[in-house]
């Protein structure tokens, strides 16, 4: 028992004797330190701008994919029994999230409302002939056309619209501006790691005699690589600081000079806050993970015999 | 069992140089054991297998009760923290104070500051340097850096106190002084000593065991005194 205690003690006082030499070996060696903080800070404004993007292209793609809508005209002769079991066949597909009735009497008051010549024709007519509708929303926009071509089978049903032509364009084209914008922000990331591991790797092979003393006198492992690893970490940290400060101001500014939009209504921009601030905290564990993975990496190389 | 036993310890290079051939040695503990052969007979090979900065290619090295050869890299440490090493170019970290470099070995393991203190000058007064705690290795002549070394080597409180030429880069006055630090440690502290070299006067001076290894093989094991400098080298 008391030599766990004693145990515990010494880890804590390696621990705490790793974070004073990192702090001193990040300023002692600050040229050095300082090429590795500038390498982070270059990528994470790099990565925070892709990150911007994605989120942002992420956003409007939900945005325009929520207000896709098929809507289903039903055959005008179409019996209340009818319209129940064409809305739960259609409900059982596995793409539909919802659907909604909309009677020929809703679209009348829609169409009214929105033009008094459609008021005036329609008050002509005796009857309504406008069509009874279901208005379906799909989970997938990929695959909204598969449930539009099924729901055109079902009997009673009269056509179905669902902007054919616009909405495959679209769903591609963000499909595609998704996943590159994914494959840039790893790339990134990989290579601010490289980066961070090569000039700690500098840093570290002036001080190979050091840990080679280390090893020769008895340190773990462990002991010779938490202050490099912490020394990553602080780096990471401040190369963190200068993209920060530019996603912050630079979104906010962005944000009120394009008033919240991007060239359309239709692509909408996030609210600059708490978005920022995701961002913010995102470059920073990316910065502190990158660091310290860039040092063990380096590291490494020196603990082998 | 010994302190120290090789049994049948081969050591053969990537590049097909063989540098020990069936070596087999036991060594007590409180032992002061002399390593001595020419340059690349292998005898430098024969140190570094006690510390594990080599791995033998067959046969077993056992220190202290630790297979040295079967040791993984991460645990060289346990190892290292049982024996005292003293090189020939002292490796000091010169940004370091002579206080802050013996203090180094003892950082390492973990201790208290409270306990280091005592441990270092305790160290330092062995080797005859507590008035020059605050200075520089680069400010210390080679003699004074490697009593440095050597009370780096001590502090811990090592069973064994490896020796890899320490004489080797220091005039014969100087290494006389530093024979006589490292003859103090093996009597006062019962520390077991080998310490490879290639200086005679030293061997038949002290008359202590020796260990003649001439092209990988152990070529000769002399008794305490036995050992003439015409009978070998």
């Amino acid at each position: 028992m008391r030599k766990e205690v004693i145990r515990h003690m010494r880890a804590f006082r390696i621990f705490v004797r790793s974070i004073r030499d990192a702090f001193k070996s990040v300023f002692r060696n600050f040229s050095l330190s300082f090429a590795s903080i500038m390498c982070t800070t270059i990528t994470l404004i790099l990565v925070s701008v892709a990150l911007i993007c994605a989120v942002n292209i992420e956003n409007a793609t939900k945005s325009i994919e929520d207000e896709l809508n098929i809507v289903v005209y039903l055959a005008k002769d179409v019996t209340e029994e009818e319209i129940n079991n064409i809305e739960s066949d259609i409900k059982s597909q596995k793409n539909v999230e919802e659907v909604t009735f909309k009677s020929k009497a809703e679209w009348k008051m829609e169409m009214s409302e929105y033009d008094d010549t459609f008021e005036t024709v329609l008050n002509y007519l005796d009857e309504n002939p406008l069509m009874d509708s279901l208005i379906v929303k799909v989970k997938e926009v990929k695959h909204l056309i598969d449930t539009a071509e099924y729901i055109k089978t079902i009997s009673k049903v009269d056509t179905v619209k669902y902007g054919e032509g616009m909405v495959d364009t679209l769903v591609s084209a963000f499909d595609i501006v998704e996943k590159v914008v994914v494959v840039v922000v790893i790339a990134l990331v990989i290579v601010t790691a490289f980066l961070i591991s090569n000039t700690i790797k500098l840093t570290i092979f002036s001080r190979r005699s050091a840990i080679e003393i280390m090893r020769l006198v008895g340190a773990s492992n462990t002991t010779i690589k938490l202050p490099f690893i912490i020394e990553g970490f602080i780096i990471g940290i401040i190369g963190a600081i200068i993209p920060i400060c530019i996603t912050i101001y630079g979104y906010v500014i962005l944000y009120s000079t394009l008033n919240g939009h991007f060239f359309s209504n239709m692509i909408v921009l996030i609210k600059p806050y708490n978005f920022v601030f995701w961002v913010s905290l995102v470059l920073v564990v990316i910065g502190a993970i990158v660091g310290m993975l860039g040092s063990l990496k380096a590291v490494r190389k020196y603990l082998k015999i | 069992m010994k302190f120290i036993e090789l049994k049948n310890v081969n050591k053969i290079y990537k590049n097909g140089v063989t540098a020990l051939a069936d070596v087999s040695v036991e060594i007590d503990k409180g032992e002061f054991v002399f390593v001595i052969g020419l340059t690349a007979s292998g005898k430098s090979t024969f140190i570094k297998m006690l510390y594990r900065e080599e791995k033998p290619t067959k046969g077993t090295v056992m220190v202290g009760g630790l297979n040295v050869g079967k040791l993984r890299n991460g645990r060289v440490f346990k190892l290292r923290r049982k024996i005292g090493i003293v090189f020939q170019d002292f490796k000091l970290l010169p940004k370091l104070t002579v206080f802050e470099n013996v203090a180094f070995a003892l950082e390492c393991v973990g201790l208290k500051d409270k306990e280091i203190r005592p441990k270092v000058l305790n160290a330092l007064e062995r080797v005859g340097l507590k008035d020059k705690v605050r200075s520089f290795p680069g400010e210390l002549s080679g003699g004074e850096q490697q009593r440095v070394c050597i009370a780096r080597a001590i502090v811990n409180e090592p069973k064994l106190l490896v020796c890899d030429e320490p004489t080797g880069n220091l005039d014969p006055d100087t290494s006389k002084e530093i024979m006589k630090v490292i003859e103090g440690i093996n009597r006062d502290l019962g520390t077991t000593i080998i310490m490879a070299t290639h200086d005679r006067d030293i061997v038949n001076r002290m008359k202590k065991r020796v260990l003649l290894i001439d092209h990988g093989v152990l070529a000769g094991d002399y008794a305490k005194g036995s050992y003439k400098t015409h009978e070998g080298v």
